[in-house]
């Protein structure tokens, strides 16, 4: 899975090394060097940076589910978010049960493994092999439909779900870090850790990354394709549970429109890293996430208020895809003609 | 005695394209048997057809059992090692990797293959932290055999492994295919176009023109079958 | 694959249907119906990109949005015509989609696919944003005086419907016609055979804007002249989206398919009784849109074609 990354570095000893990868590695220290910077002379600005951080964690998780439903099966899954808000209730159900948030967490996490897989089967399977077009409107489909299910079971009034970390604060030098941005980060980095680490060192792993590469060659290995697209679909439903139980602390109430917004901050992120790249789409959330908060925390309102965040998302989706639409890490090229 | 591999009326089409009319042919158990014929005769479609890679009917029996319609990765568990044209390795990934990947069906450790392996083409282990495309064309061919051996397979289905090759390098890779069916007791059915070399490293062999065997027989027969020197062997 | 040209007693029929029902339907009826003529033209201007260009969009919504303010705003301010700021509506989007169309020719497939929804999803936070002009979240009115009734909608939307039908038709038997579907067919043949492949594919990103630009107008009258964000959010183009591809591919019949599926079975499902509640046409749409694409794969047009085929073979 990180297998792109990885194996540039090992491009070192066995072939050339990509001077973009070199640009956009510079470019990205120098922003972190921005950022350290700014930190430590303005309590706001640190503020404004760890906020970014921790929500662009979320569109990370998120935007390497896209990244994994896309390099699996080359098909960019429109209701990703919708699936990912799906889970989050599931998990607000279970605590109504009496099941206290951790455990809820995991069990939202298997059903969300299960219910990943189950889709892949069900309906991508069928209509994959047609063309693009049919299995966005499959995905579309299920945009809606998820969206019905959830007003159906659930509402669409306010729902109150606990934070697992609380209303407090870190004193970090005098900067108040808040207990949620701190645990966002860890839990998608942890989680990110495990799925990283299931596809660099477990047989499964290889076996899905083979499927993925090329499939004609993994199946005269004995690997079984289908059931790994599967699994994979089943893994990025996992990511997107991740991202959605992340992102609920950071709205007052649990409702149906929660990943809607999300959905296109992640797209642009999987974008900008490049959609086949897995550390790409992390780095690209973590880039928009502190950007877009520090532009409209810097920024005067009247200029650019937080409407604008999501425009300017689109904005950043368009400008990559027309300037560089292998993204940041990327190695393919769009197709044009 | 029953041979390991052997087809009976095999037919295989590409959509409306007919490209099998009937194969039929036997691999003996420990033997290396070869495949021969010009460009569009059918060669790679068989080992296809084998391999589960493209649709067929007629019989197919591998160990005395019906070859069932498995899919490839079925085929693979079943002990066939397919080592397609273009090699089928991964260029993404690195050697090591790839080589683990021809365990794939396995359970238990895979150290002691890995070893041989790694006796036989020394230069993999070298390399094996380096991905796989970086390696030349005949050294992802040696990977490619090394990989099909990991499998520990009954059968080893080779298709066209000169093809892209320097000479020195195909007779190399021709010499260890022989070393391996006679050390190993490897069974190898090869698809080849340099006629020469295959003959030499195989026990039999037979001639596919146009989706039909047209000749057969062992390896010496058909070095002095006039037809074959003519066509084949250009003399 | 030509357009069918429709026989013209299908055209009859169905004009003459059109012109009958506003006598025998009730009020509510008649605005279902203009939804219907609504939809019929965004998803005629769809199929004109997707199913003739094979571009992907799934951001009409934000087109449609671009209208209904353009008639909104005029009319609040200058209280102009309604079917002038129709036309105006048509015109301004025409160009919005050629600008549009420009940098979509980088991007293909999936990609289009994807800066278009993201298109549809950002534009409603435009007028929000740019409150003073656009009305924010409370939206612009037309003044009260032009706000038209159902009735008025409905004639204007079929009006409009065949107008632009009649339109179509004619592009599309032309030489753009022609080398829409070259494009769609092949595009690297297009090239050889000398289609300029830019001109004609942005040429239909501003058709079909301009169509959707229209319904947009005409979506906000059938509103009571409410043009708010949240009329105009992400479902809107996924409906449009599902409209075309529920109609297949250039029939009348099939457009009218479609149109009907979106624009009244959101309506319909709602009284399912197991479901019930408002939320339950999501339900039932989406259920509908998953199974179409299972079973139909070319859309009402396709299963069109292929009764005929077994009618006559």
């Amino acid at each position: 899975m990180v297998s792109a990354a990885t194996s540039r570095l090992e491009g070192v000893r066995g072939g050339s090394i990509d001077p973009g990868t070199v640009t956009v590695v510079l470019f990205l220290l120098g922003g972190a060097v921005f950022l350290l910077i700014g930190c430590l002379r303005s309590t706001t600005f640190a503020q404004l940076t760890i906020e970014g951080l921790a929500i662009g964690s979320v569109y990370g998780s998120l935007a390497l589910a896209l990244v994994l439903v896309y390099r699996a099966t080359h098909v960019i899954n429109f209701a990703q978010g919708e699936l990912a808000m799906f889970t989050t209730y599931i998990a607000w159900d279970l605590m109504q049960h009496g099941l206290s948030y951790w455990p809820a967490f995991a069990a939202t996490l298997a059903i969300a493994f299960a219910l990943g897989t189950v889709l892949q089967v069900t309906l991508i399977r069928p209509v994959q092999h047609r063309s693009v077009i049919a299995v966005v409107i499959v995905t579309v489909g299920l945009f809606i439909l998820i969206d019905g299910v959830v007003n159906w079971i659930w509402g669409g009034d306010f729902k109150l779900m606990k934070s697992p970390f609380g209303l407090g604060s870190f004193d970090v030098g005098g900067v108040p870090i808040r207990h949620l941005y701190v645990g966002m980060m860890v839990v998608v980095f942890v989680s990110v850790v495990l799925v990283w680490a299931l596809f660099r060192f477990t047989k499964l792993g290889l076996g899905m990354r083979a499927a993925a590469l090329r499939p004609d060659a993994a199946a005269l290995v004995g690997v079984r394709v289908d059931s790994m697209l599967a699994i994979g679909w089943g893994l990025a439903a996992v990511l997107g549970a991740v991202a959605g139980l992340m992102a609920e602390p950071t709205q007052l109430f649990l409702t149906p429109v929660l990943m809607q917004q999300i959905l296109v901050y992640a797209f642009a992120a999987a974008v900008l890293g490049g959609l086949e790249s897995p550390a790409g789409a992390l780095v690209g959330g973590l880039t928009i996430g502190v950007s877009l908060n520090l532009i409209v925390g810097y920024v005067p309102e009247k200029y650019v208020g937080s409407n604008l965040q999501l425009p300017l998302a689109f904005a950043v989706l368009l400008v990559i895809l027309l300037v560089k639409p292998s993204g940041l890490f990327g190695r393919r090229e769009v197709r044009r003609v | 005695m029953t041979a390991l591999l052997e087809l009976e009326d095999v037919e295989a089409r590409y959509g409306p394209v007919h490209v099998l009319h009937g194969i039929s042919l036997a691999v003996e158990e420990g033997s290396v048997v070869t495949v021969l014929g010009p460009n569009g005769a059918g060669k790679t479609t068989t080992l296809r057809a084998i391999s589960g890679t493209v649709r067929r009917s007629g019989s197919i029996r591998f160990g005395g059992n019906a070859l069932k319609r498995l899919g490839p990765d079925g085929v693979a568990r079943l002990g066939i090692a397919h080592v397609p044209e273009g090699r089928g390795t991964f260029s993404e990934l690195t050697v090591w990797e790839n080589l683990r990947l021809g365990g794939y069906t396995r359970r238990g450790s895979i150290r002691p293959e890995l070893e041989r392996v790694f006796s036989y083409f020394p230069f993999l282990s070298e390399r094996r932290r380096q991905q796989a495309g970086t390696l030349s064309g005949g050294e992802q061919q040696m990977l490619a055999l090394a990989r099909a051996f990991v499998l520990r397979p009954r059968l080893l289905l080779l298709d066209e492994p000169s093809l892209g090759l320097a000479p020195v390098l195909v007779a190399e890779l021709f010499r260890i295919v022989r070393e391996l069916n006679e050390k190993e007791g490897l069974t190898v059915l090869v698809v080849e176009q340099n006629a020469h070399l295959a003959l030499q490293a195989a026990d039999a062999g037979y001639v596919l023109e146009a989706g039909h065997v047209v000749l057969s027989g062992s390896s010496e027969e058909l070095r002095a079958d006039d037809s074959v020197r003519r066509s084949y062997l250009g003399y | 694959m030509r357009p069918k040209i429709p026989a013209l007693t299908s055209l009859l029929v169905v004009a003459a249907v059109l012109v009958i029902l506003p006598f025998i339907l009730s009020d509510y009826n008649i605005s279902l119906a203009a939804q219907v003529g609504i939809f019929f033209i965004a998803v005629l201007g769809l199929n004109i990109l997707t199913g003739y260009t094979g571009q992907i969009s799934i951001g009409h919504g934000a087109f449609m949005a671009i209208g209904g303010y353009t008639t909104a705003v005029m009319s609040r301010d200058h209280g102009t015509n309604l079917v002038v700021t129709m036309l105006m509506a048509f015109a301004i989007c025409f160009v919005v989609g050629l600008l549009v169309g420009l940098p979509a020719l980088r991007l293909s497939g999936v990609y289009l696919a994807l800066v278009t929804f993201a298109l549809a999803v950002s534009v409603p936070y435009i007028p929000l944003q740019y409150s003073t002009f656009l009305g924010g979240s409370g939206g612009v009115n037309v003044r009260d005086s032009q706000i038209p009734s159902n009735l008025w909608v409905y004639k204007a939307a079929w009006t409009s419907s065949a107008i632009l039908f009649v339109l179509a038709w004619l592009i599309l038997r032309g030489r753009v016609g022609r080398a829409f579907r070259a494009i769609r067919d092949s595009e690297i043949a297009a090239v050889s055979s000398g289609v300029e492949l830019p001109v004609y594919k942005t040429l239909a990103f501003g058709i079909s804007a301009a169509y959707a630009g229209v319904a947009g107008s005409l979506f906000v009258l059938a509103l009571n002249g409410f043009a708010q964000p949240s009329e105009f959010d992400v479902f809107l183009s996924l409906q449009i989206l599902v409209g075309a591809a529920v109609a297949g591919l250039g029939s009348l019949w099939g457009i009218l398919v479609g149109a009907a599926f979106v624009g009244l079975l959101p309506q319909v499902s709602s009284s399912v009784p197991v479901i019930g509640a408002q939320h339950g046409r999501d339900v039932v749409f989406g259920a509908a849109v998953i199974l179409i694409m299972l079973l139909l794969p070319d859309g009402f047009a396709g299963l069109l074609a292929r009764i005929r085929r077994l009618g006559s073979a």
